[in-house]
């Protein structure tokens, strides 16, 4: 069984991604630790990428910050084994092709699976796409997660019946970043995912308030959250981490 | 099994968020209906020929010619286009297809601004919403064309992340189009994205080659030895080569922007200095470093100042069919003065990048070869930038 299986097994999950690097990888590290022990269930690590195309301002900002403090792959995967010595949730990468691909394949995702990181989200790479990388995950037992769009339609069945890991819902069109509202019928999405599929499905993209976090976990089994983070990593700089523990716990209570 | 889609070699691809799968989908289907549509062609071709004023000239440049004292050279008049540039082939055949796909809207990245300055003007003509994404840096260096294509009636973005120029501008029409896709049409402008881009902005600037072949065969009866264009992305090159690509005896020769040089940090030149990576929708060569971090790339020339090219060219440079060149911004310069004095002839700095190479190899061929220099653009948007190159106080 996937260990990222782990994360959805005591109710709805909680999944928190960040910026690796920004401002730097031991302020990364800390708030990694925070969320872990304020309930989050699952971390997606963002590995920053120089043209984020999937993502909004915030996030955006964010990888140049840590791009520009000098954070590069091998860097990151000494933080994950650093954060491996005490961390036990599930953590994955969120980054885009050219950054795995440049690495190797095969290198990259058996040294995911060497430092303790047990599945991969890359925004830029669809089901037509995923042999390229697909091969070295099964080698390494590393998940790669697909990616459902408001837009996927008739592709959510053919979508879902290869999907491993979970499924990332994303919840409204356009790119990552906080919204005051998310319209999608989502409902319909995951009624068809479960039709195809048993593993889980968690909601991302614009859920930033308890609220709109509750709604989208009762609509699925997780929601994620990544920009609302990453402006509080923005606005506390180096000691964000306490700030981003109280906000995964405000979130973490309100889902369960 | 791989993605066979739209492959050139191990080139091309579809590395685009799930978002946009069902858009470019649909734009391959509706584009593979109506390439085989009388109708459709009928149209594009009335507006190719009434409107952009096709078939371009293929002038023989006879004081260049002997000036050089090698091959006879032939110039491809793009520059003499409606609009001013080859850009126009493939966005009147791009809205024409947004149009029957019911889209109202048409987005664009532009660097030079020619290619944003097409899209606004066949926007104007078929009564469509047009948004254009521009480099801030870009706007700058391209004021005049912002002002055309703002009394062309599209709305200008100046887009202020990464390095403010092209490949920045590819990402924000990226994430617009993420965001609006029922009513919108992502108006590329090059041969390069995801599949079915590079194939339909190459067929619809085939138009090119098919009619240097045609003229050519009519003015001296035979195929030319050389063609050769400038390579940013690839557009107009890849419209120069298409139809000659089966020829062997026809040497492909790509001029590409090397900026201060291909041994210095600031240069585009990517089929040079980068290596094979995924953006932007295709695997290609880039130019980025060793974790994969897209490299801010330079040249005189926005409209050659991207860091990839298209697939396409990727694969020709693979199985040694075309040869990709560097040219310098000071090589390019001179060639661009060397025209307007040769023959009257003022081109974009993006096209003479290919004249100056021609200067090189010209001499080297004997009398009885033939040279086809594609002039892809004229160079009035660039007169303002060349003579502060050259020390001038001049500002538009």
């Amino acid at each position: 069984m996937s260990k990222i299986a782990k994360a959805f097994d005591h109710g709805k999950a909680f999944i928190a991604f960040i910026t690796c690097g920004d401002p730097d990888l031991e302020t990364t590290a800390a708030c990694v630790r925070a969320a872990a022990e304020n309930g989050a269930d699952l971390i997606e690590l963002g590995i920053p990428f120089s043209d984020p195309a999937a993502e909004g301002p915030v996030i955006q900002a964010a990888s140049l910050r840590a791009l520009t403090g000098g954070v590069t792959t091998d860097r990151v995967f000494g933080l994950v084994r650093e954060l491996r010595k005490d961390v036990t949730i599930p953590m994955v990468f969120m980054t885009y092709a050219n950054v795995v691909f440049s690495y190797g394949a095969d290198r990259f995702i058996r040294t995911c699976a060497e430092t303790g990181i047990d599945g991969l989200i890359l925004p830029d790479v669809p089901y037509e796409e995923k042999e390229e990388f697909l091969e070295a995950c099964h080698r390494y037992d590393v998940n790669l997660i697909s990616l459902v769009a408001p837009t996927s339609r008739q592709r959510i069945a053919m979508i879902a019946r290869e999907a491993e890991g979970f499924i990332y819902i994303v919840s409204s069109l356009g790119v990552t970043g906080t919204r005051s509202e998310i319209t999608t019928d989502l409902d319909s999405i995951v009624r068809e995912i479960r039709s195809s599929t048993e593993i889980p499905c968690a909601v991302g993209f614009g859920i930033s308030t308890p609220e709109q976090g509750k709604r989208m976990a009762d609509l699925s089994d997780g929601a994620i959250v990544g920009s609302a983070i990453m402006k509080i990593i923005a606005r506390e700089g180096r000691n964000a981490a306490p700030a981003v523990g109280a906000y995964v716990r405000s979130m973490t209570e309100a889902l369960r | 099994m791989r993605n066979p889609k739209g492959r050139f070699g191990i080139h091309g691809g579809q590395y685009i968020p799930e978002t946009l799968m069902n858009a470019v989908i649909e734009l391959e289907e509706a584009y593979n209906h109506y390439r085989e549509d009388p109708a459709f062609q009928g149209e594009l071709t009335t507006l190719l020929n009434e409107y952009a004023g096709r078939p371009s000239r293929l002038y023989f440049a006879e004081k260049m010619t002997r000036e050089l004292g090698g091959a006879k050279i032939y110039l491809k008049r793009e520059d003499l286009n409606h609009t001013g540039a080859h850009k126009i082939n493939n966005v009147l055949g791009q809205a024409l297809l947004a149009k029957r796909m019911g889209k109202t809207r048409l987005i664009a990245e532009t660097g030079a601004g020619q290619h944003g300055v097409a899209t606004a003007t066949a926007a104007a003509l078929m009564d469509m919403e047009c948004v254009i994404f521009m480099g801030e840096e870009d706007t700058r260096r391209q004021a005049l064309n912002v002002y055309r294509m703002r009394l062309l009636g599209a709305k200008v973005v100046p887009v202020t992340t990464g390095t403010a120029t092209l490949k920045d501008a590819v990402n924000e029409c990226m994430r617009e189009w993420t965001s609006r896709i029922d009513d919108t049409h992502y108006c590329l402008g090059s041969v390069m994205g995801p599949h079915p881009f590079p194939t339909i902005v190459r067929d619809f600037q085939a138009v090119i080659s098919r009619e240097i072949r045609d003229q050519l065969k009519e003015k001296e009866g035979r195929l030319p030895d050389v063609v050769m264009a400038c390579v940013g992305g690839g557009s107009n090159a890849m419209g120069s080569f298409y139809h000659f690509i089966q020829e062997p005896s026809v040497r492909l020769i790509g001029c590409e922007a090397a900026g201060r040089g291909v041994d210095t940090m600031e240069t585009a030149a990517t089929v040079n200095v980068g290596k094979v990576g995924i953006f932007h929708g295709m695997k290609s060569y880039f130019c980025q470093d060793e974790f994969g971090q897209i490299a801010p790339v330079y040249s005189i020339s926005a409209g050659l100042d991207y860091p990839g090219v298209g697939p396409e060219h990727a694969w020709l440079h693979d199985i040694g069919r075309a040869e990709y060149v560097p040219v310098t911004d000071e090589e390019a310069v001179d060639a661009f003065e060397y025209l307007a004095r040769t023959e009257g002839i003022i081109p974009a700095i993006e096209s003479a990048h290919a004249i100056a190479f021609a200067r090189k190899l010209a001499p080297e061929m004997g009398r009885d070869q033939i040279m086809v220099v594609t002039v892809s653009g004229r160079g009035d948007k660039d007169c303002a930038a060349i003579a502060r190159y050259r020390g001038e106080d001049l500002y538009e």
